[in-house]
């Protein structure tokens, strides 16, 4: 029964994967492998999609994954109750062991050794969000080959994607400082930027 | 009545979130935390911390502790179903129609568009949280040592996270034996 077998794999993959939705990628490669029911090049195309759709990457995965597969085994119902299950299975361990851990929180929660706890914990929370943004931003406004570059700033200069910073300036601006538009829902700036992508064409595409 | 609002509200994260969770963050800052209440900033820190050493996706595990803070096991569930409902929906019918959805120019321009502005939101987001999660000089050191360590060594955020929370363990039993 391949959406049985489906929905242990993915529960798996949710139960070992630790930290951000890209996290499940070797597992899935694995599964390429193991299962055979989609190649690794389908897997990179499956990631790119993920990437450039809303939802979560981990989920979107998944989604996909389950999609494909059920599709080979049943038609379009089986590549819905594919999709479905996939999914179901991925998040199935995360809701678990959330809830017991959420649980235990409670119980102790107000207990001195947790408070003195999450006291350290959270300035490193905050900061793994730094260095995660960090990374992205490392992608975003540095174009690839810097590298190769030697430690020559007239040559450096070439390297910084000076439209994206110009719009990562504005946008700082206007969520920040611009009274008229800093309690806008975020969605308005997500849009706007993608307005000025697509206008710009920023991938170069 | 709330549940349904609750799951309305996670599918609309959902539908929101471009990126992986960190990109959800700036969404449910907005949300959860200053239009629903349903949680507070420095909980939100904390749900970050403890999704990324916990098995799973952070924005499926920040989804289910939210979820199960209002309404225990059953919140937990609705929440999660509803983070993940938008990409079923989406994910369904994209791949049904186009394969090669990613391969569009307009598509791949647009992402580098928002991924400008994913940077700017996380950057405000973490402005935010860094009032309400760095308290003293010993937050401030905890902050700048993770941070670096994060931005240069290739290792697991578990190891932060532990040594972390002992550390706040160990500095807060100093500070009681003066």
């Amino acid at each position: 029964m391949i959406f049985l077998r489906l929905f242990y794999e993915f529960f798996m993959t949710g139960l070992f994967s630790v930290g951000g939705g890209l996290a499940t990628l070797p597992f899935l490669q694995k599964m390429a492998d193991d299962t055979g029911w989609f190649t690794r090049a389908q897997l990179a195309d499956m990631l790119a999609v993920s990437e450039s759709t809303p939802g979560p990457i981990g989920v979107n995965m998944a989604t996909y994954v389950g999609y494909t597969t059920g599709g080979s085994a049943g038609g379009i119902l089986g590549s819905v109750l594919g999709a479905v299950v996939a999914t179901l299975g991925l998040i199935a361990p995360s809701i678990i062991v959330i809830v017991i851990i959420a649980s235990m929180l409670e119980k102790f929660g107000e207990s001195k050794l947790v408070k003195s706890a999450f006291y350290g914990l959270r300035p490193a929370s905050v900061a793994l969000i730094a260095s995660a943004g960090l990374s992205v931003a490392l992608e975003v406004f540095v174009k690839p080959g810097i590298a190769n570059a030697k430690l020559d700033i007239a040559k450096l200069v070439t390297f910084v994607d000076w439209r994206a910073l110009i719009l990562a300036a504005v946008l700082l601006i206007l969520t920040r400082w611009v009274k008229f538009t800093k309690k806008l829902h975020p969605i308005c700036f997500i849009g706007l930027s993608a307005a000025v992508g697509i206008l710009f064409k920023f991938a170069g595409a | 009545m709330e549940l349904l609002k609750m799951f309305l509200t996670f599918a609309k994260v959902g539908v929101m979130t471009f990126g992986g969770g960190m990109a959800m963050l700036p969404i449910l800052e907005r949300e959860i935390v200053d239009k629903n209440g349903w949680a507070t900033a420095e909980e939100l820190t904390d749900y970050y911390a403890i999704g990324q050493c916990t098995p799973g996706i952070i924005a499926v595990n920040t989804a289910t502790f939210i979820g199960h803070k209002k309404h225990g096991t059953i919140g937990g569930i609705v929440t999660t179903l509803g983070v993940v409902f938008p990409s079923l929906v989406i994910i369904t019918v994209l791949a049904g129609i186009i394969t090669n959805f990613s391969h569009l120019a307009w598509v791949a321009n647009a992402f580098a568009g928002i991924r400008v502005c994913v940077c700017v939101l996380i950057l405000n987001s973490v402005i935010k949280l860094w009032k309400s999660a760095v308290k003293d000089a010993w937050g401030c050191g905890i902050f700048v040592i993770v941070l670096l360590l994060a931005v240069f060594l290739d290792v697991t955020p578990v190891i932060f996270v532990v040594l972390a929370a002992l550390a706040g363990v160990t500095i807060k039993s100093l500070e009681a034996r003066k």
